[in-house]
């Protein structure tokens, strides 16, 4: 299995407050042909980690720790080479597809940005390409002269997906791609990116809150609270032998589809109690 | 076989929506679309459904907070809509709302013992004392404590958040409380500590719930019948239970499909 990206040591904190650990030690590795998800609450790190992979931390924060991307040591990297791997050989997602494509430019334009940039396409090559890319997601091929907001929620996130794909990139990260979905939109998304990942051999990055999408999507799982890794395993190791207590503790408030299981909430003082004795 | 408390006979709500070039043409979409629903006092009615399927609309016209087209909407047996503004008003404070967003929907100028106070205050129930001392109860009840009365919004978690707009709704001791996706902004943890708040709740106060959400794991935890929207129709209705252990429309079918992690269980 091909090692894709080397997480060591990373370590998030604000420049004024370095001693406020927002990540803290974290370290995983990805390899080609894999979905990674990582889960946890709002504030434990998830999305602040997969920021830091691209280098668009915000510039109050400050990264420690070493992040190697195919062999090429990222946290080393100047702004304009990173710019060379943003889009071309890591692609990435977001949860709002609204507010991350331009209301004023076509679809198609702002698919044809990306080309242009990583790959130097132009004119009717550049079109074809276009065309090839939004098929390959589930748009018909017209639908790039169309603007966002002529575009359904679901079709949007195709539109960022199909952009992600565009140079083929060894890496996709996908940051709470469904949460704005509706579940019949989300299911088919989900899909989408499950060929796309076994058809292109990529290593998926996947972040959410929902153990619903992981069990659909995950083959490797990594459980964060408050910026620590808690817990990694396999799939079927986290879904149905969680170890970590707070691990059990998560999955115990997951309301079934069923309605067998009684919900029970965290209690974070039993936690902290739990963390103390071990 | 217990009361109904509220309940919707063939409420039709069209919105006009400019179309065409700059806007001149209209189109009529019919967000309610015949709608017809009953709940029972002291249980939950789940309204679920995709964007657009009218749910938040049918929440809204429940409550009179839209004029709908025709139809009518029964609270313990009167017409809402032939009540003059006084008694409507009055009938209000057995009709409260849960809202989905905890940071829109409090106001960020207001403490929290104003907010929760404000509706025991419109409706002049007992004295300055009276209300405190209720306010103070109601925010001990969802689990906040006296001296967060003299905070703000923002100096709370979503959570808490969402217990202030409960203690809110809550405090006028309503019969009937509309619930509009109230935990689908939280997360999976909080979200359990919310839904056990809310059934315990049901329970001490006899309270009837109108539940609208997208999240049908959600739903088969907390409602009792279930109504199921698409397209501002009702396509199935009837028990938790029987809809979704054998759901008879192919539409409520492909959702209960999609619910994740359904295939991997």
């Amino acid at each position: 299995m091909t090692n894709i990206l080397n997480i060591s040591n990373l370590t998030i904190t604000p420049k004024n407050a370095p001693n406020r650990l927002l990540v803290s030690n974290v370290s995983l590795k990805l390899s080609a042909g894999k979905t990674t998800c990582i889960v946890g609450e709002s504030g434990s790190g998830k999305s602040l980690t997969a920021l830091s992979i691209m280098g668009l931390l915000s510039s109050q924060l400050q990264a420690q720790g070493s992040i190697q991307f195919q062999g090429q040591e990222l946290t080393k990297l100047d702004n304009k080479a990173l710019q060379g791997i943003r889009g071309a050989k890591i692609g990435m997602i977001f949860q709002e597809p609204m507010t991350s494509l331009n209301p004023v430019l076509t679809v198609g334009y702002q698919i044809g940005e990306t080309l242009t940039a990583h790959l130097g396409l132009k004119g009717l090559t550049l079109k074809d390409k276009i065309a090839a890319l939004l098929t390959q997601v589930g748009i018909p091929p017209e639908r790039a002269n169309s603007y966002p907001d002529e575009l359904s929620g679901g079709q949007r996130q195709r539109v960022m997906i199909s952009m992600s794909i565009a140079c083929e990139p060894a890496l996709l990260i996908a940051d709470e791609p469904t949460t704005a979905l509706d579940v019949t939109v989300q299911a088919q998304i989900l899909q989408l990116l499950n060929e796309l990942k076994t058809r292109m051999n990529m290593a998926m990055l996947f972040i959410t809150h929902d153990f619903g999408v992981v069990a659909d999507i995950a083959d490797d799982v990594i459980v964060m609270f408050r910026g620590e890794i808690v817990e990694t395993g396999t799939k079927q190791q986290i879904l149905s032998k969680p170890k970590h207590p707070y691990t059990k503790a998560l999955l115990a408030c997951v309301p079934d589809a069923e309605g067998k299981k009684e919900l029970k909430p965290i209690d974070y003082a039993w936690l902290k109690a739990d963390k103390a004795a071990a | 076989m217990s009361e109904i408390i509220l309940q919707a006979n063939n409420l039709v709500k069209t919105y006009t929506q400019r179309s065409g070039r700059f806007g001149f043409g209209s189109t009529q979409i019919k967000a309610l679309d015949d709608v017809s629903i009953a709940l029972k006092a002291g249980t939950t009615l789940a309204v679920v459904g995709e964007s657009g399927s009218g749910k938040s609309t049918l929440a809204r016209c429940l409550l009179q907070l839209h004029p709908f087209d025709s139809g009518e909407v029964l609270f313990q047996g009167q017409d809402l809509a032939k009540l003059d503004a006084t008694s409507l008003r009055e009938m209000r404070k057995h009709l409260q709302m849960v809202f989905q967003d905890p940071f829109a929907s409090l106001n960020p100028r207001m403490k929290i013992g104003e907010i929760v106070g404000e509706g025991l205050l419109i409706h002049g129930l007992g004295s300055k004392a009276e209300r405190q001392d209720k306010a103070h109860r109601m925010l001990e009840r969802v689990g906040l404590e006296v001296a967060d009365t003299q905070k703000y919004p923002h100096q709370f978690s979503g959570g808490q958040r969402q217990r202030i707009g409960i203690a809110r709704a809550l405090v006028l001791e309503p019969k009937v409380v509309v619930c509009d996706e109230p935990v689908s902004a939280l997360d999976v943890s909080v979200q359990a500590q919310i839904l056990l708040l809310l059934k315990a709740l049901q329970q001490e106060m006899n309270l009837s719930y109108v539940f609208i959400s997208h999240d049908l794991r959600v739903v088969r935890h907390i409602a009792d019948e279930i109504v199921v929207m698409n397209k501002g129709k009702i396509v199935e209705q009837g028990a938790v239970v029987d809809v979704y252990n054998a759901p008879q429309q192919a539409y409520t079918q492909q959702l209960l499909n999609a619910i994740p992690g359904r295939k991997a269980a």
